[in-house]
């Protein structure tokens, strides 16, 4: 247990001679709540994707849940839960069948998918809308729909790219008591946003300019390093250095 | 097999949500069969015909009386000079001048008889070049009744018999049926599925398919298997039309075109699938498609006749699928051949279907 669940040591990905992602290492423990932020453009996304084996890192290695990022990549996807920037639930699909259907490709047991879509249904409190296609449903629940399909078969890590971009105050809120109960029940969570407040919920994050890793520490000792009040300040102070826009 | 079953499941709820498509699988075929077959016809049964008389003799008024008499023809009079007529046939009034010469009659028992002119307008090549032949035995016909009356030996009533097999009425009808068939199998199972995948390319739903364990054959399966099946029952409709419409049945098995078909939408499915495989966008993808499926129509024997290409174009053909389905459909539909006097066509399709879906598996990757 003492071993890292995601370990990262010198990850690069060029794409021609653009380098998205330049050197990068870190360590992830289990149970974390991993904050991964980041101006737009220093290469969040990319870097998550290495991770999640959708795209071959350029140099460097890594590992997650024990598996390697360039050649078991469809091992770690057995492993993670991952929910991209973008919705990308099926709009034609019922909250249920949405549900089932990743049940299924994750290899559930007929009775293992209910009961789990079940127990969603009764944490989100959404029984009622079980059955409504899930393009009808506002934003912010379908920020929360997507986030119990990317747990729904109890990943060790699950990966959020903002998670609650355009989502309101109140959803936002309740969209981290979800995060907050995944990981009280051990799964690690790593997140990328944009929003500071959120960043003070983790239990360490880290900061990436132009492509590589600034400052990674508990949101206390970031404070403290930079002798600032919020995490607010310590992302303004760090991004102001990046060179490149988007 | 547990994924492939839930990700079916899926693909088929979303055909039978979608407002349009399920209604496309049934109006194309009806709209393709009743319309198509009437307006693409190449029969030539209305030459207009002009005969400038200048024999003014039996033999001229037997020939007159045929033209009048044949189904072929439309007789548009006799033109009292060959200028007149030649004027008529440039304005497209009439298709073919026949012109009896002076002195016909007289000579046709000498050693070297007056010609008669024939001209046609070939504009329309098929209608100038098949109206010269229905002229040629019609005019040869009647000449040939006058020599036998006069105890002549006949030139060639009956040398020339011309016999058509197969589509032995020349029913251009029946000649479209099975291309229409084919064309309608072709735009199912090339074109929906793949577009089926980049729809979810530009939705980034894909995207959420490739960060599971699920394998690219079942995903790739899943997409196809609907279509596949789609495509039979398409098939089998416009079969049943063919035959309550046209009066058209396969003469030889149907188990011989259903295999053809399974192997054929097989086959195209893969194409289409290796194509949205490559593309990012919806554009790139109809676009490439549709310079593909364009020159499958065009060289593959849909529409033309391949022996009447150039040698290299016809080398060309080899190596595009629908070639084969082809001269499956038209063997296996007008001229009863069973599997085994095909089997060439058979292998060959088989093999195209093992080396477009293996493409298409391949083409997929989970991981850039």
């Amino acid at each position: 247990m003492n071993e890292p669940i995601i370990h990262v040591e010198n990850l690069c990905k060029k794409f021609d001679d653009f380098t998205a992602v330049n050197q990068i290492s870190f360590d992830v423990s289990r149970g974390e709540i991993f904050g991964f932020l980041g101006a737009n453009g220093a290469g969040k996304t990319t870097a998550m994707r290495m991770l999640c084996g959708l795209s071959f890192p350029t140099s460097g290695m890594g590992t997650v849940a024990g598996f390697n990022i360039r050649t078991e990549g469809e091992k770690i996807k057995s492993h993670i839960g991952y929910m991209s920037q973008r919705f990308s639930l099926y709009d034609d699909l019922t909250v249920f069948e949405n549900m089932k259907l990743y049940a299924g490709i994750y290899g559930l047991s007929r009775q293992q998918t209910l009961q789990s879509i079940d127990e969603k249904l009764e944490q989100l409190q959404f029984a009622s809308e079980k059955n409504t296609l899930v393009g009808a449903l506002p934003l912010g629940w379908k920020q929360k729909v997507a986030f119990s399909v990317a747990t729904l078969h109890r990943p060790e890590i699950v990966f959020l790219d903002e998670p609650t971009g355009g989502v309101d105050p109140i959803t936002r809120r309740q969209f981290w008591e979800l995060i907050y109960n995944a990981a009280a029940n051990g799964t690690t969570i790593f997140v990328t946003t944009h929003y500071m407040d959120e960043a003070e919920y983790c239990s360490r994050v880290s900061i990436m300019v132009d492509g590589k890793i600034e400052a990674l520490d508990s949101p206390k000792k970031l404070k403290e390093q930079f002798s600032v009040q919020s995490m607010d300040e310590v992302f303004r102070t760090l991004a102001r250095r990046a060179k490149r826009t988007e | 097999m547990g994924t492939l079953r839930v990700l079916l499941e899926k693909e088929i709820t979303q055909i039978r949500r979608n407002p349009i498509l399920p209604r496309i699988f049934v109006a194309m075929p009806i709209a393709l069969m009743l319309v198509i077959p009437w307006i693409t016809t190449m029969d030539v049964n209305d030459v207009k015909v002009a005969i400038v008389d200048n024999d003014c003799s039996s033999v001229s008024q037997r020939i007159t009386s045929h033209v009048k008499g044949s189904t072929y023809f439309s007789f548009r009079g006799n033109a009292t000079d060959y200028q007149s007529a030649q004027s008529a046939l440039e304005s497209g009034e009439i298709d073919v001048i026949i012109l009896i010469p002076n002195g016909f009659e007289r000579n046709l028992s000498s050693q070297q008889p007056k010609p008669i002119d024939l001209t046609a307008n070939a504009v329309n090549a098929t209608k100038g070049s098949l109206g010269m032949q229905y002229v040629m035995q019609t005019t040869i016909k009647a000449i040939g009744e006058i020599q036998q009356e006069k105890g002549l030996n006949p030139t060639s009533s009956d040398v020339i018999a011309i016999k058509y097999f197969y589509n032995e009425t020349l029913n251009y009808q029946h000649y479209m049926i099975p291309a229409l068939m084919i064309i309608v199998l072709l735009l199912i199972c090339c074109f929906i599925p793949a577009l089926n995948i980049v729809s979810e390319k530009e939705s980034g739903t894909i995207e959420q398919i490739n960060v599971t364990p699920v394998s690219r054959l079942s995903f790739t399966l899943a997409k196809l298997i609907p279509f596949w099946i789609i495509g039979i029952i398409v098939l089998s409709i416009a079969m049943l039309l063919a035959w309550l419409v046209y009066g058209l049945t396969p003469t030889g098995s149907l188990g011989a075109i259903y295999l053809g078909a399974a192997l054929f939408v097989v086959t195209m499915s893969g194409f289409g699938v290796a194509v949205a495989n490559i593309s990012d966008t919806m554009q790139q993808a109809i676009f490439v498609m549709f310079f593909f499926v364009m020159i499958f129509m065009l060289m593959s024997g849909l529409l033309t006749p391949l022996t009447s290409m150039p040698q290299w174009a016809q080398d060309v053909t080899y190596l595009f699928p629908p070639r084969y389905f082809v001269k499956i459909m038209r063997a296996v539909y007008l001229k009863g051949a069973t599997i085994a006097e095909i089997k060439m066509e058979y292998i060959c399709l088989a093999c195209a279907a093992v080396v477009f879906n293996t493409l298409a598996t391949l083409t997929y990757k989970k991981q850039s």
